[in-house]
């Protein structure tokens, strides 16, 4: 038998988080800038949807409300108040974790099957009062936010700068993720996640655990959706959809349910996808997403980076 | 005529509107019950074979000259066997495994056949003509009834308590019930359980299928019909829980009610109450009005 850490003896993760981190910083010179500050929200979207259902067990068919309402908050707020880039995001954040905890505190009342369908249910009441409220422009969306000045000091509006904005934010939130997922608070999560009963039995208040999660969770998806505000200087309906829900499962159980990359390589292939696939085959894109769902669940339940580590881990048995 | 200052032709009419969506949330959670029931397996895909149901209809009207009556029966048969496809080539795969995943293959199915129709038949909508022997309506003296929706809320419930009727009172029903507390006893005494679980699911299916045709000349015939309609189902079923058929029936019609009440009196909220209503019960009775808990 191999441990695990035979299995990572072939990279470090250091040394490939550390590796990764410098691709990320000339990324910019060599891909459009707008196209991966776009990847890089929903990959902290889908990291942060990650912690829920990969490490807690916890799905949650609604997230796009925390994403949509962060979005609308660092908006108006940005626009509408006034206030400085950071503040706007901040302000995102914080609506997004407090809106987790009227949804957590909800949806904890009911465990699986049912907690989905709750978080479902609370995002389309969130998406109908969206659509309803004068402030959020209805179905033109939140238009003309601008980016302004980072600290009233750094011009937003030059892509490069916004970029390296948007990378800090996607960097912090995936240490906090890494972080939390490593931290006693995450064995935790995972035991809930395996034993539920037993966890309890041991005496931890299991529902104050998944309320801190889904909290984290929410929050995080809040930040992904409060700096996609400022990059497309728009927040629109869609983002509160449950399409956009549905687009975060698919884009974490393709990248890896329960893997630390997973959600981000899952994000980035989907964002791709969509991006070339778009003028090409029109509404077909529906029909793939939903195809490559079936086939994820069916055969693919490992999703890429799963199945990248199953092969790693295969090749260090022999 | 008036009650609390609203004409009682508008309060009757919307109370109609909200018994005919109380009827189809009734039908939908009724079949939704009944697959996790016995699958473990909430059916995502629900609201798609329900809009599948609406567009066999008016496509077999408008290229086949296919009637209403004939579309009633043939539809949900056909969109039942397109279930028992799904559940013999697909869902059986998953029962060993967690059962989240049952809904994710569900929801990637429900995008699939949405898109395929989008494509198809585009989202602008396509209206149904209500069948000649139930046009017209009745002066009832206060208010308008159009006969064709008196018969959409009459055949649902028929078919509802039919339901009820095969699952409580019949030798199936009783083999379903037995097959939902305890599926190997059941296989252990020589029923065939696999077989129970397909015709399950072709059967709930198929009741979505026929609240579609239902549906069809009362809406429009829309793509996006069912995925609009199948949260607020998802609601209905938070706050009515599973455990009981009856419960479904009753849930689904009263939230109609409420709904169409909120349309009368605060006409902002009507798409939001039933969503109130759930946060309210899970705040008050979170195993759900007939769960267990």
């Amino acid at each position: 038998m191999s441990t695990p850490s035979q299995t990572t003896t072939l990279i470090k993760p250091e040394i490939l988080y550390t590796g990764l981190f410098i691709v990320g910083l000339i990324a910019p010179f060599a891909i459009y800038p707008t196209f991966l500050m776009k990847l890089f929200c929903f990959a902290l979207f889908a990291c942060a949807f990650n912690l829920l259902l990969g490490f807690a067990g916890l799905l949650s068919f609604g997230h796009a409300a925390f994403l949509g309402t962060a979005g609308y908050v660092c908006g108006l707020m940005v626009r509408d108040v006034g206030v400085t880039p950071e503040v706007g995001i901040l302000a995102g954040t914080v609506a997004a974790g407090l809106l987790g905890w009227v949804f957590g505190v909800l949806a904890i009342r009911r465990t699986g099957i049912y907690f989905a369908m709750i978080t479902l249910a609370l995002a389309q009441m969130v998406y109908f009062i969206v659509l309803q409220v004068k402030a959020t422009g209805g179905e033109d969306g939140l238009q003309g936010v601008p980016r302004g000045h980072l600290f009233g000091v750094v011009d937003l509006s030059d892509n490069i700068a916004m970029y390296y904005l948007v990378y800090a934010v996607f960097s912090v939130g995936f240490f906090i993720i890494y972080r939390t997922i490593h931290s006693p608070f995450g064995q935790i999560l995972k035991a809930i996640r395996e034993n539920e009963p037993r966890a309890i039995s041991l005496g931890y208040d299991v529902s104050r655990f998944k309320l801190t999660a889904f909290i984290i969770s929410a929050s995080l998806a809040g930040l992904a959706g409060a700096t996609k505000t400022l990059i497309f200087q728009l927040a629109s309906l869609s983002d509160v959809h449950w399409h956009t829900s549905g687009e975060v499962v698919l884009m974490t159980l393709l990248g890896g349910l329960g893997t630390i990359l997973g959600p981000a390589v899952g994000s980035a292939t989907i964002i791709t996808l969509q991006n070339e696939l778009a003028d090409k085959v029109g509404s077909w894109v529906t029909v793939i997403m939903g195809a490559i769902f079936v086939i994820c669940v069916l055969a693919f339940r490992r999703g890429i980076v799963g199945e990248i580590q199953a092969l790693i881990h295969r090749a260090g048995i022999r | 005529m008036e009650i609390l200052g609203v004409p009682t032709a508008l309060l009757g009419s919307q109370l109609l509107v909200g018994l005919i969506n109380g009827s189809f949330y009734a039908i939908l959670s009724l079949g939704l019950a009944i697959i996790f029931g016995l699958l473990n397996i909430i059916n995502f895909a629900h609201g798609a074979q329900y809009m599948m149901g609406a567009f066999i209809a008016w496509l077999a009207l408008t290229r086949f000259e296919i009637n209403y009556w004939v579309a009633l029966i043939a539809a949900p048969l056909l969109v039942g066997l397109f279930g028992v496809i799904l559940e013999r080539t697909m869902l059986r795969k998953l029962y060993k495994l967690d059962h989240l995943y049952g809904l994710l293959l569900t929801f990637g199915l429900a995008l699939i056949i949405e898109g395929i129709f989008r494509d198809q038949f585009g989202i602008s909508g396509e209206s149904y003509e209500v069948p000649e022997a139930l046009s017209g309506g009745i002066h009832l003296g206060f208010m308008f009834l159009p006969i064709y929706r008196a018969w959409v809320v009459v055949a649902a419930l028929t078919v509802c308590f039919g339901t009820w009727f095969m699952i409580e009172k019949t030798k199936l029903g009783a083999y379903l019930r037995a097959g939902t507390e305890n599926p190997q006893i059941v296989q252990a005494l020589g029923i065939n359980v696999p077989l129970l679980i397909t015709f399950t699911y072709g059967y709930g299916v198929a009741l979505a299928a026929f609240a579609g045709v239902l549906a069809a000349p009362v809406f429009q015939v829309n793509p996006l019909m069912g995925s609009n309609l199948i949260i607020v189902v998802f609601a209905v079923v938070v706050i009515g829980g599973m455990g009981s058929i009856l419960g479904s029936i009753v849930t689904g019609i009263g939230l109609g009610l409420i709904e169409g009440l909120t349309k009368v009196f605060y006409p902002e909220a009507s798409a939001v109450v039933v969503f109130v209503i759930m946060v309210i019960v899970l705040l008050v009775r979170p195993a759900g009005l007939f769960g267990k808990a």
